[in-house]
């Protein structure tokens, strides 16, 4: 099979796949994008947007400048458009991937919740339709909205129109402004002045059966003094049959409003001997703090994908606004991240903090990629960063990129760096004193990570910790 | 307690030990001396179960289970404990984190309850003041920028809060300066008892000055070629290691 074909033949673990009853044929052209838009019986507005992004698309080049290496991707073989499908529905925990069971008795999911994440028809007390319900309505008395994308852009037009493209411009980057022209679906969260959301946004997704789609596009709004805490992603290991994943996520927060954006990455990463298949997570995300005292806190666990090319950003637009960045990214097989952080300082004492925690295994590569500027008017702005690197084995290789740019002399700028390694003679030592291996990289991975775990809702964090030391059980001695 | 009858081990394709036999009752002090490169640390390490050594024959057998046939961690609930020579340093992971988790993993191997963290806590104040240590210690990570007699302090902490039947010390003296090998000196005497035993390895007499030995052992080459009481240890300094090859030889 040639490396081409390997791309994008669906791999093994296409399990999840239905017969694609509603989609358009490969290839992309301005025909393809006005049919899509047409489907989704959009309005005049987003059409434009649409078209007006693939024409920049067009004449934008791939980003190579990232530590990653794959072969072409040939646009033109994709399918852009299938509708939105729900998972199909099984009888039983029987009819679920074994692994994936394994996984999740490892990770401590409820027996309940395991049925609910693999679509396992449940009786009616533990309906998932009952109890997203429950949620929708409680969200509706706060006033909070939560929708698809498609669904906000006829009930919310007026904000969608205001918004959409207003943190990531439509020809910001190569996928950025592909997603733009050809974005599937995503969810909208709009958050009214004053209020802080009754729940962690979390609950609510853990129970939903639509897939994401390969070009999925957020949209996040928080008004003025407003709280929203929000999680995508899921622990249990995630496939799709589409193998590039472009997706944008645009967060706005206005006076003193707080997002807390946290994302658990598990997506199938391809085979750790071959390096074939495995996603492509090529995603843009960024939050706009446009008032002053808001605040926009990422946090991310990356554990998955093949390859991994994301910088989750802020741009602190308002004075004392605050921008956070806390992740994990975990690499191993022959996966391959290159991942960080931009933050932009514009407004007066404007703070930001870049917690990065590399971890990389078997052959690997693992990079931390960081911009932190600020701008002559930030007066009084202050960043701290801090960058470590932990290798496992001596094949894998991390890497970190960092640029600073002080435009002010009244700011302050810090960041500290450290690389250690992960060894039988430390995995020993634990062994000699009575202590499992398992357990041994679990306390040293956990011990680690442990700034951006407790950064993660309480329900993940046990979870996200779990997870690191399966996915590393087989990459130790 | 502890029976090794003709134990060969290789590392790599080198052969280190070529036969070594050696009986520790309860109760019992054995030094084992020997020159650079006789294989005394990789007894110690076999003995422990550490994955880079190869055991080609022999046997061992620790209150009466086969030793060999053990992961390293259940050598450890067992109730063998290894101090080693250049303790590693485990970031991220703090010193009562780390003895606690190993305290309760013995505990509940051995069908005993695991202690509470106030239980622990306790515990650990009583033993480092034994040890000298400072307060502080329990919050740093484990052995990280410990200085070399540190390191070793902590390593005789670890043992006197695990309670083992036989202890194994790897150099425990090397590195250490006159007052910190007092005080671990003291640490190991505090645990001596009838049910317990202790297998010294070393390079130098010196130790023996403090701990002193019921037995003492001459390694060379990968086998026991001498075997006898504390003036052993003595004679040994006073002639060097080259009076054993002599005197084995002849």
């Amino acid at each position: 099979m040639t490396a081409e074909l390997a791309l994008f033949s669906d791999y093994k673990y296409g399990f999840f796949t239905d017969v694609e009853t509603d989609s358009l044929p490969q290839g992309l052209n301005e025909e393809m994008i006005r049919a899509i838009s047409a489907k989704k019986e959009e309005p005049d507005f987003l059409l434009a947007f649409r078209l007006k992004a693939y024409e920049k698309w067009l004449h934008s080049t791939e980003p190579l400048w990232a530590n990653v290496n794959y072969p072409p991707i040939d646009y033109q073989k994709m399918t852009y458009y299938s509708a939105p499908k729900k998972k199909p529905v099984l009888n039983g925990l029987s009819e679920v991937d074994p692994e994936v069971l394994r996984t999740f008795e490892r990770l401590g999911i409820p027996l309940e919740e395991q049925k609910r994440l693999s679509n396992v028809a449940v009786d009616m007390i533990f309906d998932s339709v009952s109890i997203g319900t429950t949620f929708k309505k409680k969200l509706e008395e706060a006033g909070v909205v939560l929708c698809s994308i498609s669904e906000a852009m006829h009930t919310h037009s007026d904000l969608v129109k205001k918004y959409l493209g207003s943190v990531v411009p439509i020809g910001d980057n190569f996928f950025a402004t592909l997603n733009s022209a050809v974005f599937s679906d995503g969810s909208f969260v709009y958050i009214p002045k004053g209020v802080h959301c009754p729940m962690e946004l979390s609950t609510y997704f853990r129970i939903n059966d639509r897939e994401s789609g390969q070009f999925e596009r957020t949209l996040v709004i928080a008004e003025e003094g407003s709280y929203v805490s929000y999680l995508e992603g899921c622990t249990a290991p995630a496939y799709d049959t589409h193998q590039l994943h472009a997706a944008v996520v645009e967060l706005i927060a206005l006076d003193h409003a707080q997002i807390k954006y946290a994302t658990v990455q598990n997506w199938y990463s391809g085979n750790p001997k071959t390096g074939e298949g495995g996603i492509y997570n090529f995603v843009t995300k960024r939050g706009r703090c446009a008032g002053i005292h808001s605040k926009i806190s990422w946090t991310q666990v990356e554990v998955g994908a093949a390859i991994t090319w994301k910088y989750p950003s802020c741009i602190l637009q308002g004075d004392h606004s605050v921008g956070e960045f806390y992740s994990v990214a975990l690499t191993n097989g022959q996966m391959q991240a290159d991942t960080g952080t931009k933050m932009i300082h514009l407004g007066k004492n404007t703070r930001s903090t870049i917690i990065s925690k590399g971890i990389a295994a078997d052959l690997s590569k693992n990079s931390y990629r960081g911009l932190v500027k600020i701008a002559p008017r930030a007066r009084g702005a202050r960043n701290y960063t801090q960058c470590d690197s932990m290798l496992i084995g001596d094949a894998c290789s991390a890497n970190t990129f960092p640029t600073i740019e002080v435009g002010n002399a009244s700011s302050q700028v810090e960041h500290e760096a450290s690389t250690s390694k992960m060894n039988e003679e430390q995995l020993f030592y634990f062994q000699s004193r009575g202590i499992s291996k398992e357990e041994a990289v679990n306390m040293i991975v956990n011990g680690f990570c442990k700034e951006v775990i407790k950064e993660l809702p309480l329900e993940f964090a046990r979870e996200a910790q779990a997870l690191l030391s399966i996915k590393l059980e087989n990459s130790v001695g | 307690m502890l029976k090794i009858k003709d134990l060969t081990a290789i590392v790599g394709h080198t052969p280190i030990l070529k036969g070594v036999n050696l009986d520790i009752n309860r109760g019992d002090i054995h030094a084992i001396m020997g020159p650079n490169g006789a294989g005394k640390s990789t007894l110690a390490k076999i003995l422990a179960g550490h994955p880079a050594y190869e055991v080609t024959g022999g046997e061992v057998w620790f209150k009466g289970q086969n030793l060999l046939e053990l992961e390293p961690e259940n050598r450890a609930r067992l109730g063998l404990f290894m101090s080693f020579q250049y303790p590693v340093e485990i970031p991220g992971v703090s010193n009562a984190q780390f003895l606690h988790t190993a305290l309760n993993a013995k505990r509940k191997g051995n069908g005993q309850s695991e202690l509470t963290d106030a239980e622990f806590a306790q515990l650990l104040e009583k033993k480092r003041k034994v040890m000298e240590i400072r307060p502080e210690f329990t919050a740093r990570n484990v052995n990280e920028n410990f200085s070399g007699g540190e390191k070793k302090r902590n390593e005789i902490l670890q043992m006197a809060i695990l309670h083992p039947d036989l202890a194994v010390l790897d150099e425990t003296d090397s590195g250490l300066d006159i007052d910190a090998l007092q005080v671990v000196a003291r640490g190991v005497n505090s645990l001596r008892s009838q049910h317990r035993a202790f297998l010294l390895i070393t390079h130098y007499q010196r130790l023996l000055d403090y701990i002193a030995p019921d037995f003492v052992h001459v390694l060379s080459d990968g086998t026991i070629v001498k075997s006898g009481n504390k003036e052993l240890a003595i004679e040994l300094e006073k002639q060097g290691y080259r009076w054993i090859n002599e005197t084995s030889t002849t």
